[in-house]
């Protein structure tokens, strides 16, 4: 092939069309910012409840669905609120009960998914649905772009702001606890974020997919990066190439295939190549028994 | 001047207690051993002065809230990827918080981690330290945290001898500068070589002054004789409400515990 076909395949589609650039604009925002979210999940082992707190934004997005139809402020608004207050009651719970996060997080959005579920059943068809499932990411307008813009820069900022809590938090919370009372805000505030990041995901991906650029570059990352200043960078670039290659694929594809799912497919394809080569611990390298050292 | 004063401490679980009718001061600058079997309420004790277990009865009063408390168990999860310099460099929260800079302090960790005997480990990862290594770098943490009361939860169980050994000379050192040190200890031969004063708890304190007084036979005898069974009929405990002809009514023997608590004064 040569250079210029290369380039027409790769560069022309975001040359060409308004939408693809807004596409791509939209998808590198939250390639910055879901991705270390994610790290930090797969390390406290939450990785689930992500997928958990996607459900908990559902009944929020159908809601402001019903009350102003397929209008974006509403549906983010409806979607924060239903989120933020799940994660807090979750976590309000965990701290006053007898419950682990994990089941108090489960109540809590198993009650919330089902509303949404009888919500969106009350009005609109099959095909509005699947816009709040998996989104639209080719649909992109000014204000969708802010959104994200603007949610990928505050997790940006308050992610640096936390940082040094939160890795306490993650691995010695009793500790931060006898020193301080951060440790709840914190936990809190990272939770926000998470909410924030997947309703922002949400307008581009869908609620379910919104997840998918949040963990699997995280994931990903762990079989090329020991520790966080490596995890977070290298989950960024998986997640941006993850963006890019979608994008592509989905464009160039004969059949129509859907763009949400082909950018979650390509970061689930980047996994599996991580799984398979990655130098920290990845599968090859643990079948291939190195000669050991001397010390 | 007291560095924890008891008064009538009663700390539990689902109203049972663990720690039951506790009077009495820590002296500031003691070095308290607290000695008793398995259920009898020591890290409960420690959990207590922390604030990790609220008092079902009384109250405990510290002069400090900086308080640096190492748990028996902790609930570090050593397979996050810090190192072992960060851990080290947790003990530095109380006075630089979540955003100063501690690139000019790295001598200062460097020399922490020197004390117990990490130098050269500062970058590896905590996961990969040995038991024993492990509990050094939280020890340098620790000595980082600076606090004038420092409460230690069994520290050397599991722990081989030199690093005993090591681990008690820092806590010696402590004691010099004058810090009040409690540790829950087992090994009564290195109550009897290291801390002057020990508080023998059986769920009720047993005994509590100096530890060769202490640290008697029968003393000893009574505190094995502990039930670590829950009673779950057991009646409401009526110690404040009832008057004194009323303790014979009831199986907690509180006239012993009080006999021997009131040494709790005593240097």
């Amino acid at each position: 092939m040569t250079l210029a076909g290369l380039s027409d395949l790769l560069v022309g589609p975001f040359v060409e069309f308004g939408f693809m650039r807004r596409a791509l604009a939209g998808c590198l925002a939250l390639s910055l910012s879901a991705p270390p979210l994610g790290v930090f999940l797969m390390l406290r082992r939450m990785s689930l409840m992500s997928e958990a707190m996607s459900h908990a934004i559902l009944p929020g997005a159908a809601a402001g669905f019903l009350v102003a139809g397929l209008s974006l402020p509403a549906m983010t608004l409806g979607g924060l609120i239903a989120g933020l207050a799940v994660a807090l009651a979750a976590g309000f719970v965990t701290r006053s009960t007898v419950l682990k996060e994990d089941a108090s997080l489960a109540a809590f959005y198993l009650i919330s998914l089902a509303g949404g579920v009888f919500l969106v059943s009350l009005r609109g068809s099959q095909i509005d649905l699947l816009h709040i499932l998996f989104g639209t990411v080719l649909a992109l307008d000014d204000d969708a772009l802010t959104l994200l813009g603007g949610i990928s820069s505050l997790t940006l900022v308050a992610l640096a702001a936390l940082y040094r809590p939160l890795v306490i938090e993650c691995v010695d919370p009793l500790f931060l606890r006898t020193v301080g009372r951060v440790g709840g805000p914190v936990h809190s505030a990272f939770l926000a974020l998470v909410v924030i990041n997947l309703v922002g995901g949400f307008q581009a991906l869908g609620t379910l997919l919104a997840v998918g650029l949040m963990l699997l570059p995280a994931i990903a990352a762990r079989f090329w990066a020991a520790d966080l200043s490596g995890l977070i960078p290298v989950s960024m670039l998986i997640s941006m190439l993850a963006s890019v290659t979608g994008l592509l694929v989905s464009y160039h594809a004969g059949i129509r295939l859907p763009t949400g799912p082909a950018i979650v497919l390509a970061a689930g394809a980047l996994y599996l190549v991580s799984m398979l080569v990655g130098p920290r611990g990845g599968l090859l390298h643990r079948l291939v028994r190195r000669r050991h050292l001397e010390a | 001047m007291s560095a924890i004063r008891f008064r009538g401490l009663t700390l539990g679980y689902d109203r049972h207690p663990a720690v039951h009718h506790l009077d009495g001061t820590v002296a500031a600058g003691d070095l308290l051993a607290l000695v008793g079997p398995n259920g009898a309420g020591k890290s409960t004790l420690l959990k207590g002065i922390v604030g990790e277990v609220g008092a079902l009865d009384g109250a405990i009063e510290t002069g400090t809230k900086a308080i640096a408390y190492l748990p028996q168990a902790a609930e570090i999860d050593r397979s996050f990827p810090v190192s072992v310099l960060d851990l080290a460099a947790m003990g530095l929260w109380r006075p630089f918080g979540a955003w100063a800079s501690l690139k000019r302090h790295r001598p200062k960790l460097l020399d922490a981690l020197a004390a117990v005997g990490l130098t050269g480990f500062e970058d590896r990862p905590i996961g990969t330290l040995s038991g024993g290594q492990f509990q050094r770098a939280l020890f340098a943490r620790l000595i980082l945290q600076d606090a004038r009361l420092i409460l230690l939860d069994e520290p050397f169980t599991g722990i081989d001898e030199r690093t005993t050994a090591d681990l008690l000379a820092l806590i010696r050192g402590w004691h010099r500068e004058g810090r009040t040190v409690v540790a829950a200890l087992h090994d009564l031969h290195q109550v009897r070589a290291h801390f002057p004063s020990t508080l023998v708890l059986a769920r009720r304190p047993i005994a509590w002054g100096p530890t060769a007084e202490v640290l008697s036979p029968p003393v000893l005898a009574r505190a094995l004789a502990l039930s670590e069974a829950w009673d779950e009929a057991a009646a409401i405990c009526r110690h404040e409400a009832a008057p004194a002809a009323a303790h014979d009514h009831h199986d907690h023997h509180h006239h012993h515990a009080h006999g021997h608590a009131g040494h709790g004064a005593a240097p």
